[in-house]
């Protein structure tokens, strides 16, 4: 049977087989905490405590009014030591409430959240957002607009990006609850079908939710590509669907959640459980690759300490997959919601650094590679002479960022990081 | 419960550079790339060593040392970033020497391999700029300027015997038309052809000393051509869609289909200088596009032509036509199209 999947794309080595085997375990125990009040897209939470208080683990810490926005628990109980500003990962600086921990922690136990009427209520309540990097609040995702009915929910299963586990640990290892949070994610927005797609590279995952589901839910064997796991070509793969320029997925009749969110949202409706930790892949030059249930606000260098330390040189830690994650340049930087990794590559791992303006050989790799079908080669050459017209004539707007481009490109051409340039600009003027 | 495991140092990050996403990079680079086609070429080239002898080691050196040369110097002369070891003047130099009959003299092939780097590349800004095929310019210099070395043709004696370091007519060869000028003068007086095709064959896929070095077994050529589509260096369509209109044509003209194939600089032509990536369309459409034309001016050009070998001249036009080509062939950008979304 030939599989599902889109056109383009790219095939990195995995690099999986680190992590892939072994089983989620718990994390690092910290002494303290760092919990920022923005770990999703959308308004940053207001601290509701204050410096000297005792908190439980579960109590709400943070919270806002907004309609996009997810409020924050506190991950384990301890005493409030600061409210002050935190760098993230991502360069943003929010406001961050220190925790310093109680001693003996009992993380068996926690406050459970705020009794909601529905699911979406539930996922707010909860402070769900999407795990799998983007970090859009779940709820908002639960409540789709009444012109724009949903009839497939698709649960994201792919984890294309190279290195990363996480995903495939918890379908493997909690298959129940995936399909769960899926039958949820469906009767909440009143779907018709749901699909869980997993690229074909995780069969025993595949084999998992078949065993765990009745024929309500379909799993769905998708090629293995990268990015197959991107949302536009999820559904591509899925429904044979385009999502229109401009539109939002949503006008496919689609709503793509990603399988660690339908976990934890099973959890929130049943357990009343909150967001307060989460899986992350500790993969690479670690001493003791795996997969570790990590608290949120747990500091990455902490993380890393947990699994061993580094094991030799060190190129460049990654915070989520190497195609889509950031560079991480302080180690005290917290965990959040999103964090789906911790990736450690070493000096020859890491690619290339540009010198100067390489030129471009015309090969068409980034062309044959990109899921957009955009010529990234003209979006390059034009951005760099910042003749913004051109680039958006070229539809810059609808490059996805995943970086095909520029992993392919022989002569290096920073060609995604010349493209979301343009983007910026062509934003800006308006657009 | 192991309470409080941060008792240990915290870990220090060493010095790195960061930057945005992605962090990896594919295994192909230039250097790469420019040495697969050279792996190609090389059992050919050597095949034309063994055969043609110290003719064809001293054409391969002269257009090789040339082509390397030239770009050094450019690069050093305008303060460039220096390209040598990019390996693109080396396949130069080798696509140069291929294209050439082993009885050019050696400083015919160096001023083909100046022209080529000089000329055809670097005055444009280098690798990526040119529009026109650099080795194929080099041969078509030589060709016009001394018409009568590259139609003459003198089979090579052999290692020892066949040394012309001069270009002096010292070889111990025999001189006369090609079969392949011999097919296409055949078909312009009465249609009929002095030899049977076939016969061709064997000779043209094995040993053929009568063409260019790249010519002395078509066999090899394809294993290279075929190395570098699996290896995925190169797009099959090129290939592919010259090759194919080259016996399509030939054989709605009348023509021996494979004879047309086997013969002549199709086969260099196809695998290896009109896959060049800069001077090739970049769209698979446009790939194809790009190909039919190759192979619809090669046949006309070898069957209805004065020079039975178009092979130059219908890559060259069609390098030509890349950019109109390119433009008129964007695919539909994902998103943008009539399908229901
Ligand atoms: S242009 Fe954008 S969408 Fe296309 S490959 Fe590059 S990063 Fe991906
Ligand atoms: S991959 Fe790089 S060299 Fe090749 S066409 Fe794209 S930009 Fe040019």
């Amino acid at each position: 049977m030939l599989k599902a999947g889109f056109r383009g794309g790219i095939h990195p080595s995995g690099h999986k087989q680190a992590t892939s085997g072994v089983a989620i375990t718990r994390g690092p125990v910290p002494a303290s905490l760092i919990v920022p009040m923005s770990q999703h897209l959308g308004a940053p939470c207001l601290p509701v405590v204050e410096k000297g208080d005792h908190v439980v683990r579960g109590q709400v810490i943070g919270t806002v009014e907004a309609f996009v926005s997810a409020p924050i628990h506190a991950p384990m109980s301890g005493v409030i030591a600061a409210i002050r500003p935190q760098v993230l990962v991502s360069g943003q600086r929010v406001s961050a409430v220190e925790i310093t921990c109680d001693e003996d922690p009992d993380l068996d136990v926690f406050v459970r959240c705020e009794l909601a009427d529905s699911t979406a209520g539930a996922a707010r309540s909860a402070g769900i957002v999407g795990m799998g990097g983007a970090a859009f609040p779940a709820s908002v995702k639960l409540t789709p607009p009444h012109d724009m009915p949903v009839h497939t929910v698709i649960l994201n299963g792919c984890e294309c990006e190279p290195y990363l586990t996480c995903d495939h640990r918890v379908m493997l290892e909690t298959p129940l609850e995936v399909i769960d949070g899926a039958r949820l994610i469906r009767d909440a927005v009143g779907a018709s079908r749901v699909v869980v797609g997993v690229e074909d590279n995780k069969p025993d995952a595949v084999a998992a939710l078949r065993a765990a589901t009745a024929d309500d839910v379909e799993i769905l064997s998708l090629r293995t590509s990268y990015p197959q796991g991107a949302e536009k070509q999820l559904i591509f793969a899925v429904l044979g669907a385009e999502v229109s320029h401009g539109k939002l997925p949503a006008s496919t009749g689609a709503l793509v959640h990603n399988v660690g969110t339908a976990v934890a949202l099973a959890r929130a409706v049943r357990e009343r459980r909150p967001l307060i930790e989460r899986v992350v892949t500790v993969t690479g030059r670690v001493v003791r690759p795996g997969n570790y249930l990590t608290v949120i606000g747990t500091s990455i260098g902490e993380l890393i300490s947990f699994a061993g330390g580094f094991s030799g040189e060190v190129g460049r830690v990654i915070s989520g997959g190497p195609m889509t994650g950031m560079g991480v340049s302080d180690l005290s930087a917290p965990v959040v919601k999103g964090t789906s990794g911790i990736v450690v590559l070493g000096p020859g791992e890491v690619a290339p650094a540009v010198h100067g303006d390489q030129p471009c050989i015309r090969c068409g790799r980034c062309s044959d590679a990109c899921p957009m079908m955009l010529q990234p080669f003209v979006l390059g050459i034009y951005a760099n002479k910042r003749m913004w017209d051109q680039t958006q004539d070229h539809h810059a707007l609808d490059c996805i960022e995943c970086g095909c481009c520029s992993y392919v490109c022989p002569t290096s051409r920073p060609l995604v990081q010349l493209i979301r340039l343009a983007k910026h600009a062509q934003l800006e003027r308006g657009e | 419960m192991t309470p409080h495991s941060s008792a240990t140092e915290p870990l220090e990050l060493p010095r790195t550079t960061i930057t945005s996403s992605p962090h990896i990079a594919g295994r192909e680079n230039v250097t790469s790339i420019m040495l697969w086609v050279v792996a190609a070429l090389a059992p050919t080239a050597l095949w034309a060593v063994y055969n043609m002898g110290w003719v064809a080691v001293l054409l391969l050196v002269s257009c090789i040392v040339s082509t390397l040369a030239t770009e050094y110097i450019w690069n050093r002369v305008a303060h460039r970033a220096q390209t040598l070891w990019d390996g693109s003047a080396l396949v130069t130099g080798l696509l140069l020497a291929m294209s050439l009959p082993p009885r050019t003299p050696w400083w015919m092939a160096a001023v083909g391999g100046i022209v080529a780097i000089a000329l055809a590349k670097m005055i444009f800004g280098g690798l990526g700029w040119n529009l026109f095929n650099p080795a194929l310019v080099g041969r078509a210099i030589i060709t016009i300027s001394w018409a009568g070395v590259m139609s003459e043709q003198v089979i090579p004696g052999g290692w020892f015997r066949g040394i012309d370091v001069l270009g002096t007519e010292s070889l111990d060869a025999i001189s006369g038309a090609t079969r392949l000028a011999l097919a296409a003068s055949d078909r312009l007086v009465d249609g009929a052809y002095g030899f049977d095709m076939q016969a061709q064959y064997s000779p043209f896929l094995f040993r053929n000393l009568e063409g260019s070095l790249g010519e002395v077994s078509a066999a090899l050529l394809v294993a290279g051509g075929l190395f570098l589509i699996f290896k995925g260096i190169i797009d099959w369509r090129v290939p592919a869609s010259y090759i194919g209109t080259v016996a399509l044509l030939s054989w709605a003209l009348g023509s021996d289909p494979l004879f047309n194939v086997l013969a002549g600089g199709v086969l260099l032509g196809a695998f290896f200088m009109a896959t060049d990536y800069v001077t090739s369309p970049m769209t698979a459409t446009g790939r194809i596009i790009f190909g039919c034309g190759c192979g619809l001016i090669n046949v006309v050009g070898r069957l209805f032509g004065p020079l039975p070998e178009a092979t130059t001249w219908a890559i060259l036009f069609m390098n030509g036509l890349v950019p109109l080509i390119d433009r008129f062939t964007i695919p539909r950008t994902f998103g943008w199209g009539k399908r229901r979304a």
